[in-house]
């Protein structure tokens, strides 16, 4: 593991709940996360994985309550409001990519650069970035964005989440209808991301993929932590092999 | 009907069609942003147009009074959110020191300038972008007041308060700018003649100026940071707070838009009718048939909607001139019946 334990976590839930009405979605969960490190949460599906991560970036739909802590580089964020937590370094790609659809590929990269604006930096600097990680958005940079493969499409939200430079990305289900082999290709960059030095929590139906690229795991189960620990040793788990991991029914 | 008739009236048609053209752009920009639909439209109509005949006639104008008025309520609202929230973190002083800038000094300020300077020798271009800088702030303190709040709720609870927001405004503009309407100079005494069609140089300034904003709007959605935001949010909501375009920013650009576009559209046709502080309403209504062409979310069949009401109009009022109206209002059913054919379901969330 390259990531130093000792270091403070980049992000941390105390105790964070999550009801919509009388529904709870997630029950006093604490997870933490640190810079550089990939932490998977898997788990079936309306565990409260979403909830979690929307939780998190202060994106609930409007029904939705969150309670508990959400703290960012040990700071309280829980009742900012999106902008405020982008601004300070999270960033979301939502389940279902969220993409302006009707706009180009360029556009939806320059627009998720809209928080930051710093003296000396231009979003061409940050575009150039982006090319070099996905080469074939910039093929397709003047291409709408509703008219690309899932992959793709899948490569535009995740460039979009690195134009507004964050220090923690959180993926929802990155893999999600995607062909093989560009799902690999979408790992890949996930594990090229912890070079830079961007923690990355990231929540999986792939679990064996998923473990495979991360550093430690989380299994939620009914809005509950039921286990946790290493990636590495989760997928040698037996519990988890039989639930997530057996062969394919 | 001879060439020579046909032609006058052809004029007229697009003439008005481009002053209703602003009005469904102005619709369709704060419906697909908000899911508002701004049926305060018509007020800033009245308002620009007589805020620009009172600074020709040397009178102040009574509309900074509302400026100052509703600016006190918004800093009370924008207070009020900051004090409940104090529960959670310290009062946000840069945001509440904003809030004073722009709701307390700017309009004493406005009212200062009012004051100040004999606005009666000024070109009209000048006593126009000062009527904006009444308008378009009042525009954005309505959506801060009114909507902002309760931005979320369903496309009928936000028409509803758009209802109530409509008929305050008319109020208030009755008391202040009374039941006399007025009309303003015109832009020029130019005219000229194209074969038999004589061209008047109303109509062109009308054009030209209904041309050029509706060239800048698209420039401004195309170009710019801002408008590429507004656009992403009215393709998709949840991604564009997810980049940081929050709703609200995006709302009160939206209205403070739509309240300019609605104001340049009153101060376009008050030389050449008059207007009072109740006219605007069924003009913005034909905007309004117009941006429904364009199922309040196209902008180029919004302004071809908009032609098509104007040369309607302009025809009917030749053959049945008693019908106008009702035939401008009639197109909104063959319309809806066209729409609903041909866009399958519809795409309420």
């Amino acid at each position: 593991m390259s990531a130093d334990n000792n270091s403070k976590p980049v992000l941390e839930t105390r105790n964070l709940s999550v009801r919509y009405g009388k529904v709870e979605a997630l029950r006093g969960t604490s997870i933490s996360l640190r810079a550089g490190e990939i932490v998977t949460v898997i788990g079936p599906n309306g565990a409260g994985k979403s909830s979690l991560l929307n939780a998190i970036m202060g994106a609930l739909p409007s029904e939705g309550q969150a309670e508990g802590e959400v703290l960012y580089m040990g700071q309280e964020v829980s009742h900012h409001a999106i902008e405020l937590r982008l601004g300070k370094g999270l960033a979301l790609v939502p389940e279902k990519r969220e993409l302006f659809t009707t706009m180009t590929v360029e556009d939806n990269l320059v627009l998720g650069a809209y928080r930051r604006r710093k003296a000396g930096w231009s979003y061409r600097d940050g575009l150039e970035g982006i090319y070099a990680v996905f080469p074939r958005l910039k093929e397709r940079r003047n291409q709408l964005a509703g008219t690309m493969s899932g992959g793709e499409r899948q490569m535009v939200a995740i460039g979009r989440a690195l134009m507004s430079d964050p220090k923690v990305l959180m993926l929802d289900e990155p893999s999600l209808g995607l062909a093989p082999r560009v799902m690999a290709e979408v790992f890949q960059v996930i594990s090229h991301l912890r070079d830079t030095g961007v923690a990355t929590l990231l929540i999986e139906q792939n679990s064996r993929a998923a473990l495979k690229v991360s550093d430690y795991g989380y299994v939620l189960e009914v809005g509950d932590v039921t286990l946790e620990g290493k990636a590495s040793e989760l997928a040698q788990n037996p519990r988890v092999i039989e639930a997530y991991l057996g062969a394919k029914h | 009907m001879d060439f020579g008739i046909f032609a006058v009236l052809a004029q007229d048609g697009v003439t008005n069609g481009a002053v209703y053209a602003l009005l469904a752009m102005a619709l369709v920009l704060v419906f697909s942003v908000t899911r508002i639909i701004f049926l305060p439209q018509g007020e800033f109509i009245g308002f620009g147009a007589l805020t620009v005949a009172a600074l020709q006639s040397s009178q102040f104008p009574r509309l900074i009074w509302l400026l100052i008025g509703i600016g006190v309520l918004t800093f009370l609202v924008e207070l009020g959110s900051a004090l409940r929230q104090r529960r959670y973190k310290p009062l946000p002083r840069r945001l509440l020191m904003w809030s004073v800038i722009e709701n307390l000094i700017y309009p004493s300020f406005i009212w200062l300038l009012a004051h100040t300077f004999d606005w009666q020798g000024m070109p009209m271009a000048v006593q126009i972008l000062f009527t904006l800088a009444i308008t378009v702030p009042l525009g954005i303190m309505i959506y801060r007041v009114a909507f902002q709040p309760m931005a979320e709720a369903s496309v009928l609870v936000l028409l509803i308060v758009s209802v109530g927001v409509h008929f305050a405004l008319l109020g208030m503009g009755l008391f202040i700018f009374g039941p006399e309407g007025s009309t303003t100079h015109p832009f020029t005494d130019w005219s000229t003649a194209l074969g038999e069609m004589p061209v008047s140089g109303q109509s062109v300034v009308v054009m030209a100026v209904a041309g050029s904003l509706i060239g800048l709007l698209y420039l401004f959605f195309d170009r710019t940071l801002y408008g590429k935001a507004l656009r992403a949010t009215a393709v998709n909501r949840k991604g564009a707070q997810l980049v940081g375009i929050g709703t609200s920013q995006a709302g009160r650009m939206a209205f403070g838009l739509a309240a300019g576009l609605g104001t340049l559209a009153g101060t376009l046709i008050a030389p050449l009718n008059t207007v009072g502080y109740d006219t605007g309403f069924v003009v913005a209504l034909k905007g309004f048939v117009a941006a429904i062409v364009g199922g309040l979310a196209s902008y180029p069949l919004a302004a071809a909607g908009a032609l098509l009401v104007g040369l309607l109009e302009s025809y009917s009022s030749y053959w049945a001139s008693a019908y106008k109206e009702v035939i401008v209002f009639t197109l909104i059913i063959p319309v809806l019946a066209w729409r609903s054919l041909t866009s399958g379901h519809g795409d309420e969330e």
